[in-house]
């Protein structure tokens, strides 16, 4: 746990167009590309060829100046291109809606994990074990993983491309996505459904883990280390997703930057000023909206009971560094 | 059919009558193609530009040039302009304006002054755009998906109510092209007489008559959620949020066929005139825009293959997407056919047919690997999905746009360009495509999300070569502004037939007269009857 967590690269690992599978569907989503790629290429190269042959057999020339057939039509060979890509077709709609339907049945032994979007990170909560994280989803290797989702403010989309799944995640309803994966790494969750500024920063990682370790983990949470503080602060700051809207070079974002904010005053939106001390950080982490400052919009989820105290001691730390 | 004395007494469309106003008011078909001909242009470079610049923001997986919230209006301005302002107006409203009547033998399109309505309705909705841009442009992206489109603080209700005005437009210019093909048809010319030109613009104006409605309807409801809170799409009143993609698509697949359907009218044109070869199968031609059209209407659901529609919703829309993928299928077939036994002349023009078949093969493809249900459910949303529709949008609708432009150049202002600056300008947009998009196939495989501000830095090499892809593509559009502009100032005079066309426009004086032919010309015969011609 005080060790960083390496994400698997996607371009470096797998083939020229996948990232390595984590899942055995993996591999019947990119037989199916392969399939079609397969197909394209044949028909492609044999219509580039068609097309440079004709462009040199029926070029204009002194010798070649009009036409030299006029057939208008030919229902034979018409029907045969009509009919053989339909046949494609349809046989490459059969593929692709078989696994389409193994990809939305989770199985009825799945672990649930709830998963809340919001602008602009990833919240989740384990029901049963009564465990939340931020950014970071921890599952047990070889074991179904049902994913209940919702979102508190706009559509976004859970997405995880080793796993080649991805559901949007509603704001009025709950949606479902499963998965199991076949062996353990650290691997990357975007968000692909356009949701505003920080968009491109509601990344996660899924943390794959033996089962003995996901007990481990279960029981220690995820603020039981002996990470020096500063070192853990700046690690939560990515991981709990901070950077998305505060950031450290001085920059004004979404929210005010960290950089020189401890043991100064700031003015709020109310009129008042306040002293940037261990107390108002941690009121402004678990209640952001109580005193918002001037210049920025109250739109910071509350952090309330899924940061730990050491957790939150380690930020204020690692904000008296900047 | 030329009748020279008589033609240069009256002059050219161009300058008879004179003066600025006789521009502004006029109800002439030839010269409302040519003004919107100037503000599709005007768009498609502003969209361009906003391409260049956000391609610039991804040189770098951080904050370069832009915040993100101006990388995000950047991207919304991009698609909005380019959709709306230019590619469903680009060929119908321009080209098609033009030719059409010319190639019916007719003076003018049923309804002149609702042409004239039309454009200004199209520039109306433009301010309203332009407002947009400079009052804290828009950052929804162009489909302006709820709930954010209505709790965003830019100014979506201007962008909304521009999209709302053009469509208007486009219907008008539906509704006249329909009434001109059923009524203004050259003595002797029956349906199947007909241009494939003229085909395509039909099955376009059925898509813009009956769709559009639903996209004004949508885009009206969405500004009354914004404004009085409505409760439609919003999920806090009783909305639902799914239901605006739903109405939304309705319109905007259907509104793809509207770009694409008379770029394939133009390919089928130059196709038989660089040629000079009747075209292969025209029945089947005439018949598949009419059933792209049809079908185009059932397909919409594909885009919400992750949204959460049941899954037998997902089983017909991907079926139905493949359906709608074989008549396409079956015009490249016939064009490659009808090169067979032709007498081919290699000029710009036919380069840009060419292209076309390329990288519209390309996006055809990629759309057949995005219809099947499993592999969508990995590109959704991703670069692969970006690319794909830039290579049929840009690779097929643009191409065939540009051929379209430089086979009936001489013939709208009576200059000829340079053909040698043609092929460069065509070399380099076609390589520098392929260098923007192709890439964006491999990071879309590598699992890259779409409107992205930052991204990870293991994609920058392949965003970096993408972005200078932009560059090269720009080149070659810059060179074509110059030669094109050349060629109006010092170009040669343009004979009535530069290319050996079959159709009636080519029958007529470059530029033609005001009314199009000297007298009503009589059709005895199928539009492509080289054979007759060439014995």
């Amino acid at each position: 746990m005080a060790k960083e967590v390496v994400i698997e690269s996607l371009m470096k690992s797998g083939s020229f167009w996948f990232p390595e599978g984590a899942t055995s569907i993996t591999n019947r989503v990119d037989g199916l590309f392969y399939f079609i790629l397969a197909g394209s290429i044949i028909l492609f190269v044999g219509i580039c060829a068609t097309l440079v042959y004709f462009l040199y057999k029926y070029r204009r020339t002194e010798a070649n100046p009009v036409a030299t057939s006029n057939i208008t039509h030919s229902t034979i060979l018409e029907l045969v291109w009509t009919i053989i890509p339909l046949i494609l077709c349809l046989f490459i709609f059969w593929w692709g809606y078989k696994d389409y339907l193994s990809m939305s049945t989770p199985p009825g032994n799945a672990l649930e994990i709830r998963v809340i979007g919001k602008k602009w990170l990833w919240q989740f909560e384990y029901p049963k074990e009564g465990v939340k994280t931020l950014g970071e989803l921890v599952v047990p290797v070889n074991r179904p993983i049902r994913l209940v989702m919702g979102s508190e403010d706009v559509i976004h989309s859970f997405f995880l491309p080793n796993f080649r799944i991805k559901r949007d995640v509603l704001p009025n309803r709950y949606t479902r996505l499963w998965f199991e994966a076949e062996r353990t790494g650290n691997f990357q969750i975007f968000c692909s459904e356009y949701c505003g500024d920080a968009h491109s920063a509601m990344l996660a990682t899924l943390r794959v883990v033996t089962e003995a370790e996901y007990k481990e983990w279960l029981k220690g949470g995820s603020g039981a280390s002996d990470e020096p503080l500063p070192e853990l602060g700046k690690r939560l700051y990515t991981k709990n997703a901070c950077n998305t809207c505060h950031s450290i070079d001085g920059s004004p974002s979404v929210g005010p930057t960290w950089k020189g904010m401890y043991g100064h005053n700031v003015s709020l939106v109310d009129g008042t000023s306040v002293l940037v001390d261990d107390a108002y950080i941690k009121e402004s982490i678990e209640k952001p909206n109580a005193k918002v400052v001037k210049g920025f919009q109250p739109i910071m989820p509350a952090y309330a009971g899924v940061m730990r105290e050491r957790e939150i001691l380690a930020l204020i730390e690692y904000m008296k560094s900047l | 059919m030329v009748h020279e004395s008589h033609a240069a007494s009256e002059g050219s469309y161009l300058t008879n009558p004179k003066g600025w106003k006789s521009w502004l008011f006029t109800v002439d078909h030839k010269r409302i193609g040519i003004m919107y001909l100037l503000f599709i242009v005007i768009s498609f470079a502003l969209g361009g530009f906003f391409a260049l610049a956000l391609r610039l923001q991804l040189l770098s997986p951080v904050k370069f040039l832009f915040t993100a919230k101006q990388y995000n209006q950047l991207f919304t301005l991009h698609g909005a302009i380019m959709v709306f302002l230019f590619i469903v107006p680009s060929i119908p409203a321009s080209l098609g304006n033009f030719m059409l009547p010319l190639m019916l033998g007719a003076k003018d399109v049923a309804f002149p002054k609702l042409n004239l309505a039309s454009f200004y309705i199209y520039v109306f909705g433009a301010i309203f755009c332009v407002f947009s841009m400079i009052s804290g442009a828009a950052d929804t992206g162009w489909t302006f998906y709820t709930p954010y489109s209505t709790t965003t603080d830019t100014s979506v209700i201007s962008m909304t109510l521009g999209a709302f005005i053009l469509g208007f437009s486009s219907i008008l210019t539906g509704v006249n092209f329909i009434a001109t093909i059923h009524k203004m048809r050259a003595k002797g010319m029956n349906w199947f007489r007909m241009p494939l030109f003229a085909w395509s613009l039909y099955a376009t104006a059925i898509i813009q008559v009956l769709a559009t409605p639903v996209l004004a309807i949508t885009l009206l409801l969405l500004i009354l959620e914004r404004t009085m809170g409505v409760g439609i799409f919003d999920s806090k009143l009783g909305g639902d949020p799914v239901l605006f993609q739903h109405f939304f698509w309705f319109y905007s697949h259907p509104a793809v066929y509207i770009m694409i359907l008379p770029a394939m009218g133009v390919m089928s044109e130059l196709v038989t005139t660089f040629c000079r070869k009747n075209v292969f199968g025209y029945t089947t031609m005439a018949y598949s825009s009419i059933a792209i059209a049809i079908i185009s209407f059932l397909v919409w659901g594909h885009h919400l293959f992750v949204s959460g529609q049941s899954d037998n919703a997902a089983a017909i829309f991907s079926i139905l997407t493949f359906l709608v993928g074989i008549p396409s299928a079956i015009k490249v077939f016939n064009w490659l056919a009808t090169m067979y036994g032709g007498s081919i002349n290699l000029k710009t023009p036919f380069l840009y047919f060419l292209s076309f078949i390329v990288l519209f093969c390309v996006g055809g493809f990629t759309g057949i690997m995005l219809g099947a249900l499993s592999l969508d459910v990995y590109f959704h949303g991703t670069y692969f999905v970006v690319a794909h529709f830039h290579y049929v949008m840009m690779g097929g609708t643009v191409m065939a746009f540009i051929g379209g432009l430089h086979y009936w150049w001489p013939k709208m202002f009576g200059k000829m360009y340079s053909e040698f600056w043609g092929r460069v300008a065509c070399f380099f947009i076609f390589a520098g495509f392929n260098m923007v998009f192709f890439t964006q196939f491999i990071l879309g495989a590598k699992g890259m999300p779409r409107r992205y501000f930052n991204y990870l830095d293991q994609f920058q090499s392949l965003h970096a070569f993408s972005t200078v892809g932009t560059w090269v593509l720009g080149l070659g559009f810059l060179i074509m502004a110059f030669y094109l502009i050349d060629s109006l100032i010092n170009g040669p005079p343009a004979p009535a037939n530069p290319w050996g066309g079959m159709t009636l426009e080519w029958q007529t004086q470059s530029p033609p007269i005001m009314h199009n032919f000297e007298s009503a010309p009589v059709v005895d015969h199928d539009p492509y009857d080289y054979k007759r011609m060439d014995g």
